[in-house]
């Protein structure tokens, strides 16, 4: 390793180097495979989908759907009511099977694979209407996000088990340090139900990410939000992207949103792409204009 | 912050049960317990486990289950079998009541596990029917079930006595048909009943408690955002059904050791009994055990203990119902009980400064 090192150009040794004094051997590793990446661009992308396509009777709610998000990317799905993009969310988190094409995270093909498995293989998603645990307190929500990485069994949790003490109290740490990111501690003991709005949105990214996921869907993380509230959204989004060097996929009907926050879109009409590229170029391009604003 | 309220709420919920208990003992040895009220004893620990344990299910869970009264049944009858089987072979009463307990959970849970895969995919009313309907099954399968042993082993049979087919020297029947188990020894006493609805509470309390709890409440509260962050709905609702079923086991072992005979008959383990454990339930307060045990103990003394009043009875068991209802469901209701503990705690605090 440290041989590789010395080889390395002054730049990626830098990045090895401070990731090294961050943390341990496993993100030198990604680090290094990151800069890698970036040189030669042979790294599979976070998510790359090819042909996905569903229909409901003789509706085709999604036809021919592509995209390709590169780790670490903003990326943006926007389209007119109706387009199919939550079903394009609901399609890579395994709620439908799509009837052709194939889904590849980090390239490992995850097609049809049943929603808890496709969570536990790196996708966490936020819902359009919020789809909280509304009788339990912002930490337990949290908490179950946490289920599938720290474990014990169900007789142990009865028994009280010095493992139920050591497991809970990690889960507690861990989750108050999310909602910590989320200025969401104080309000830990509060049922969810009894959040303002803004912060029952918040909850249920900080929920989505405590499921350690490679990609993060959301799900008009902005709607029914004021532009004080958006505009505080946008930076947390950000936030996150920054600090969990997460890969992030986010539909929105919030144009300044999207211009603000992300670097290539992808536009939907009719279940068919319609357009993809940066994000000034798509927003600029006539047909967009024309299946938002009409002739 | 909140883990201690639920440790302070948990123990006020044990201290409860043990306060009963002394209270019931102190009654007893003063001679100030009337034998009418004797005789409810052991039913008021099972009511109030059956409510307990059903509370599992529709509090915690979130699934409307009337068929409880089945797997109370199927405790009971599988426990009575067993004490009555090894009369001879294990002569201690109380070691066979203790392995009888064991058994009747076990089985009772294992049928809730094999009931709940087909049963647990269905949701609300129609789960409701569906197992309203395998309580009446089960039920009514006691009802005609034939069994008896001989030198050779055991005989099986749904019809009637002689076409067992036993050896009529050493031939014995243990379960009659419609006639059920009888002989059963009366070991059931109060203490049992209370240890073992503090095991309920144990049981339960610690599960909502921990990892497994939050699964399940989580199901309840929003069952696909549960499956988008890998909770396994199936297990955890499995798990939650058949313990709650293996706890109604253990009540109905506790009932069939405080009776003579044991009958599967409708006035016994019917949709009615079903119905009756899921009014505590809701009396009691949705996924609140505390409440659960009240009301359970509340309604089921109650009808007894005005017995001299005769046709008044009834009327007065309706009132309180309502009361209870209103007490418990009603917000302006909610806000004055608020309102009054605060006060309290308030009056207390100033005492000590």
């Amino acid at each position: 390793m440290a041989e590789m090192n010395t080889r390395r150009t002054g730049k990626s040794a830098k990045a090895v180097v401070a990731a090294d004094r961050t943390a341990g051997a496993d993100k030198t590793r990604a680090a290094a495979g990151q800069t890698a990446g970036t040189e030669k661009s042979d790294a599979a992308p976070t998510l790359e989908v090819k042909n996905l396509s569903i229909s409901f009777g003789g509706l085709k709610a999604v036809d021919g759907f592509n995209v390709v998000v590169e780790k670490g990317q903003l990326y943006g799905l926007i389209g007119p009511n109706g387009a199919g993009k939550t079903t394009v969310f609901n399609l890579l988190t395994g709620v439908y099977k799509p009837d052709t094409g194939v889904i590849l995270l980090d390239g490992k093909n995850i097609t049809g694979r049943k929603t808890i498995e496709i969570n536990q293989e790196g996708i966490a998603r936020t819902f359009q209407n919020i789809r909280l645990f509304k009788e339990l307190s912002v930490l337990d929500n949290v908490k179950v996000g946490l289920h599938n990485h720290h474990r014990y069994s169900t007789l142990e949790g009865i028994l009280r088990l010095p493992s139920f003490y050591r497991v809970e109290k990690e889960m507690n740490e861990r989750a108050m340090e999310l909602l910590s990111v989320f200025d969401l501690d104080k309000e830990c003991d509060y049922k969810a139900s009894n959040l303002p709005y803004g912060k029952q949105r918040k909850l249920e990214i900080a929920r989505a990410l405590a499921t350690d996921p490679k990609l993060l869907l959301l799900d008009e993380p902005a709607a029914g939000m004021n532009p004080n509230e958006t505009a505080e959204l946008m930076e947390t989004i950000r936030f996150v992207r920054e600090k969990f060097n997460m890969t992030i996929l986010l539909i929105e009907h919030d144009m300044k949103l999207v211009a603000g926050i992300c670097e290539r879109l992808t536009v939907l009409n009719f279940g068919q792409v319609l357009a993809q590229g940066e994000t000034s170029k798509v927003l600029n391009d006539r047909r967009v204009i024309t299946a938002y604003l009409g002739e | 912050m909140t883990k201690n309220k639920v440790r302070i709420q948990n123990a006020v919920t044990y201290g409860m049960v043990v306060l009963f208990w002394v209270v019931i003992q102190v009654m007893d040895k003063t001679g100030h317990l009337t034998s009418l009220f004797k005789g409810l004893l052991v039913p008021l620990c099972m009511y109030a486990i059956l409510a307990v344990s059903l509370n599992l299910t529709v509090g915690i869970l979130g699934e409307l289950s009337l068929g409880h009264a089945g797997f109370m049944c199927l405790g009971a009858f599988s426990g009575a079998f067993l004490t009555n089987c090894l009369e001879t072979a294990v002569p201690s009463v109380g070691l066979r009541f203790f392995m009888a307990l064991i058994l009747g959970a076990v089985v009772a849970g294992v049928f809730g596990l094999l009931i709940g895969i087909p049963v647990l995919r269905l949701k609300g009313d129609y789960l409701a029917i569906v197992t309203l309907a395998f309580g009446e099954i089960i039920k009514n399968l006691i009802n005609v079930l034939y069994v008896g042993r001989d030198a050779a082993g055991f005989h099986f049979s749904m019809k009637d006595t002689t076409s067992l087919g036993m050896d009529k020297e050493t031939g014995v029947v243990l379960i009659k048909g419609a006639q059920g188990i009888t002989g059963t020894p009366r070991a059931a006493t109060f203490t049992i009943g209370i240890l073992l609805l503090l095991l309920t509470l144990f049981i339960v309390l610690n599960l909502i408690h921990s990892r497994t709890g939050r699964a399940i409440m989580s199901i309840r509260d929003n069952r696909i955002a549960a499956e988008s962050i890998g909770i396994n709905i199936t297990k955890y609702k499995l798990m939650a059904f058949s313990i709650s079923a293996a706890l109604a086991g253990m009540a109905g072992v506790l009932y069939a050791h405080s009776l003579s005979t044991l009958q599967a008959s409708s006035n016994n383990f019917g949709y009615n009994k079903s119905i009756l454990i899921l009014v505590f339930v809701v009396l009691g307060g949705l996924g609140n055990m505390r409440g659960s045990i009240i009301a359970a103990m509340l309604l089921t003394a109650l009808p007894e203990l005005l017995r001299g009043l005769n046709d008044y009875r009834m009327l007065i068991y309706a009132i309180v119902l309502i009361v209870m209802t209103v007490f418990n469901s009603s917000p302006k209701a909610i806000e004055l009980r608020s309102v009054v503990m605060s006060r309290l705690r308030g009056g207390a605090k100033k005492e000590v400064a």
